[in-house]
């Protein structure tokens, strides 16, 4: 914003003349930031050389020699800490993303519920919201690890869900699907199935502005989707097959592990997040003036139409910039893994391999520039969104 | 002449007033809401009895060790032997006045500033934020004028929370002013500097900038000069803390009608005192609430000090939950640490929006 008079005065010095005032500042300000920058190089360069650090990314090739308790790629002892860092960054986009997903599903339902009619519902919502975003998520992380899931049982007394679930103190054992031959059928089947309900959308929509006739979409859609990859079951048989965990010894074997800490930190963040999407979510729908809600159906729309086409899309609008940073801070909260000790980016890559290795600066380097670039991607990617939902006004 | 006259008013309908038509009304005024009505009562049912079964009429209140908790709910036992650790975490028992002393003076001091009638508010406020940290410095860490020095390495559990809390504050809010004011700057290159380093501080998580602090610092620094970890942990705070009040006083200063601006620049002020005389008490009252948010962030945050191993409260009931004798009492501990960070993150919370709706003096554009 403009705010000071740029008209230099008549007569007047260099020193009254804004412009080379400001000239002047931005200069001496740039000489500060640089001066600052070298004095912290210099000092790093020579504390370095005193300590004998060479500094450099070579050691990213050396072998780690640990291993990891969760690990999405192949991994052992032997392979370089450049692996690591792959799969500390894997594991931390995992959590993230299950976090990201299971915190807005949750924010929503809160969110409504808090608006809810229904008087205790609503009372219920609020209890949560209000008791949850005001305990530290770190605290909420230690209480579900070491409160809870270190004090279930052990293997061999653990709680099941028929024969397939099993939860206990290791983590909670699933059933894991591998693809059979037939696998290839059933999935071409189901993206034929998809392909379809699209067109017949797409079909639907012509036709409704067109001639103003609606088809129920569903009406194609639901047999289309069950009817195509049923088909394909019956002819080919069962297309995946189920590794189902079996107690052998003094633990399970077979099937997919939740280790504690994965669920713990999912849980924590989840709750924690949810809260705050629940106030956004809330906001948003306030946000929308209730003569919006009268107009729709005063033209006539029901009331679903009327939250789908009319409330939903205006109150998206508000609730897309907040919920952005929720999802930001979710990414960034993920980092207290290190807490409890999830294999994430932090815990692994700027505890343990910086322990091992001591090249402290090139180890936290990599780790803020994974952060940073993290919410770039999450940010640009909400605001590209944003945008495509945004009210184009005249 | 017959007059004529009206026969009393009819009674509301007997089922829409009373408890029963409040029940109707907001309970069961639908199948489906009468669906969720019952799924909810059955809820609670399902976990405030137990909870209240636990954490009260089983529990045990009394006693000295592990052996006197016997009746299965919870040991209170254990919080009520672990208290002054818990509050003031190594912090010498016969020094303990002098913490006690400190947030005395904080609250004294700081009462008459709530006192809405209260003459010159602002000089007095000034006055207290220039002495009142020298005194809780001399009081907590002693060392000179006859009080014996604590180190930073025996503070912690509530007392080291609050100090990281309210250290971090006061320095974070005159450096996120400035770079407030930086970035709403007609100069290009301040703005570059200023938005470089807020969006870098906001992009990375709290945890990496303790990390770097109590790692890179000492590499960062010529040899011979060094700070102690609290210290250094205060540092990466109020760095990280500033972004995000920066990014709130803009709020404000965006808020601002470009016609105060002008008004000030007409009125032959400069930049400086266009700022602190019309612009900024103007800002500032506006963004009272978003600091207050800003503030139970940062009393959150300070319980991740955890992994750079200061003992706040959250670690000393971490440690506390680990010893031997009280093996099991994690639940009990950290249910207590929940209570103590939601009575001051709500409390706060009530009184940010005590404050918006006591401002809201129709600023707003």
């Amino acid at each position: 914003m403009q705010t000071t008079a740029n008209v230099p005065r008549p007569g007047g010095s260099v020193w009254t003349d804004p412009k080379a005032r400001a000239w002047l500042f931005q200069i001496l300000a740039v000489i500060a930031v640089v001066a600052l920058g070298w004095f912290l190089f210099d000092n790093t360069q020579t504390n370095l050389e005193k300590r004998g650090i060479t500094s450099g990314f070579s050691f990213l090739n050396n072998s780690a020699g640990f291993g990891i308790a969760q690990h999405l790629i192949d991994y052992d002892e032997s392979n370089s800490y450049g692996r690591v860092f792959v799969v500390g960054l894997l594991n931390t986009l995992l959590v993230s993303v299950i976090g990201i997903v299971l915190a807005t599903l949750l924010g929503f339902l809160l969110g409504v519920a808090r608006l809810s009619p229904n008087w205790l519902i609503s009372k219920l919502a609020t209890v949560y919201i209000e008791t949850f975003r005001n305990i530290p998520p770190l605290l909420q992380i230690f209480f579900w690890y070491f409160a809870v899931m270190l004090s279930l049982p052990g293997p061999r007394q653990s709680m099941g869900v028929g024969e397939a679930f099993f939860l206990n103190s290791r983590g909670l054992y699933m059933p894991a699907p591998s693809p059979t031959d037939s696998f290839g059928l059933f999935a071409g089947a189901v993206v034929v199935a998809i392909i379809g309900v699209v067109l017949l959308s797409r079909w639907s929509k012509a036709r409704f502005e067109a001639t103003g006739q609606l088809f129920p979409v569903s009406l194609g859609a639901i047999p289309l989707l069950i009817g195509l990859p049923g088909l394909a079951i019956l002819l080919g048989g069962n297309p995946l097959q189920w590794s189902v965990p079996e107690l052998t010894g003094f633990n399970f074997r077979g099937g997919w592990v939740l280790i504690p800490e994965l669920m713990a930190l999912t849980l924590a963040l989840t709750i924690y997040t949810a809260a705050f999407i629940a106030e956004n979510v809330r906001s948003g729908i306030m946000a929308v003036n209730h003569g919006q809600t009268e107009a729709a159906r005063s033209l006539g729309l029901p009331a679903g139409k009327t939250l789908r086409l009319v409330i939903i899309p205006q109150a998206l609008r508000v609730i897309i910039p907040p919920l952005t940073s929720q999802y930001l801070n979710l990414a960034k909260n993920s980092s207290l893994a290190a807490g409890i000790g999830y294999p994430d980016m932090v815990s692994l890559f700027a505890g343990t391999v910086l322990n091992q290795t001591g090249q402290a600066i090139e180890v936290i380097a990599i780790t803020m520039s994974v952060y940073l670039a993290i919410s770039i991607s999450i940010s640009m990617l909400m605001n590209w969104y944003n945008k495509r939902i945004a009210l184009i006004e005249r | 002449m017959q007059t004529h006259t009206f026969k009393p008013d009819l009674p509301p309908p007997a089922l829409s007033v009373g408890v029963v038509g409040w029940l109707r009304a907001n309970l069961f005024s639908s199948w489906f809401n009468t669906l969720l009505t019952l799924f909810a009562a059955y809820l609670v049912w399902l976990m405030l009895p137990p909870l209240i079964q636990w954490a009260f009429i089983d529990a045990d209140w009394t006693g000295t060790t592990r052996a006197d908790c016997t009746s299965g709910g919870a040991c209170w036992v254990f919080v009520q032997q672990r208290f002054g650790q818990f509050m003031y975490g190594f912090y010498p028992s016969e020094l303990r006045w002098r913490v006690d002393l400190t947030l005395w003076l904080a609250v004294i001091g700081a009462a008459p500033l709530f006192v809405p009638q209260m003459p010159r508010k602002a000089m007095y406020g000034l006055a207290f934020l220039v002495v009142y940290p020298l005194l809780a410095f001399w009081l907590l860490h002693g060392g000179f004028f006859g009080l014996s020095t604590v180190s930073t390495s025996q503070w912690g559990g509530l007392m080291l929370t609050l100090v990281i809390a309210a250290v971090g504050i006061a320095g974070a809010l005159p450096l996120g002013i400035l770079l407030a004011l930086g970035r709403r700057s007609d100069m290009p290159a301040i703005r570059v500097i200023c938005v470089t380093f807020i969006e870098f501080w906001r992009g990375v998580p709290l945890i990496t900038v303790l990390f770097m602090s109590s790692v890179m610092l000492p590499l960062f620094l010529p040899e011979g000069l060094s700070f102690d970890k609290l210290m250094r942990a205060l540092i990466g705070v109020i760095l990280f803390q500033s972004a995000y009040i920066a990014e709130v006083v803009r709020g404000g200063l965006q808020a601002i009608p470009k016609g105060q601006y002008e008004a000030a620049a007409a009125m032959g002020l400069g930049y400086w005192r266009m700022m602190g005389l019309v612009i900024l008490p103007q800002a500032l009252k506006l963004v009272i609430p978003g600091i207050v948010n800003t503030f139970i962030a940062l009393f959150k945050d300070t319980s991740l000090v955890i992994i750079i191993g200061l003992f706040d409260l959250l670690n000393s009931i971490k440690q506390a939950t680990t010893d031997p004798a009280w093996l099991g009492m994690a639940t009990e501990g950290y249910v207590f640490a929940a209570l103590i960070f939601w009575i001051f993150c709500f409390g706060m919370s009530r009184y940010s929006q005590h404050l918006e709706r006591k401002l809201d003096t129709g600023h707003k554009r």
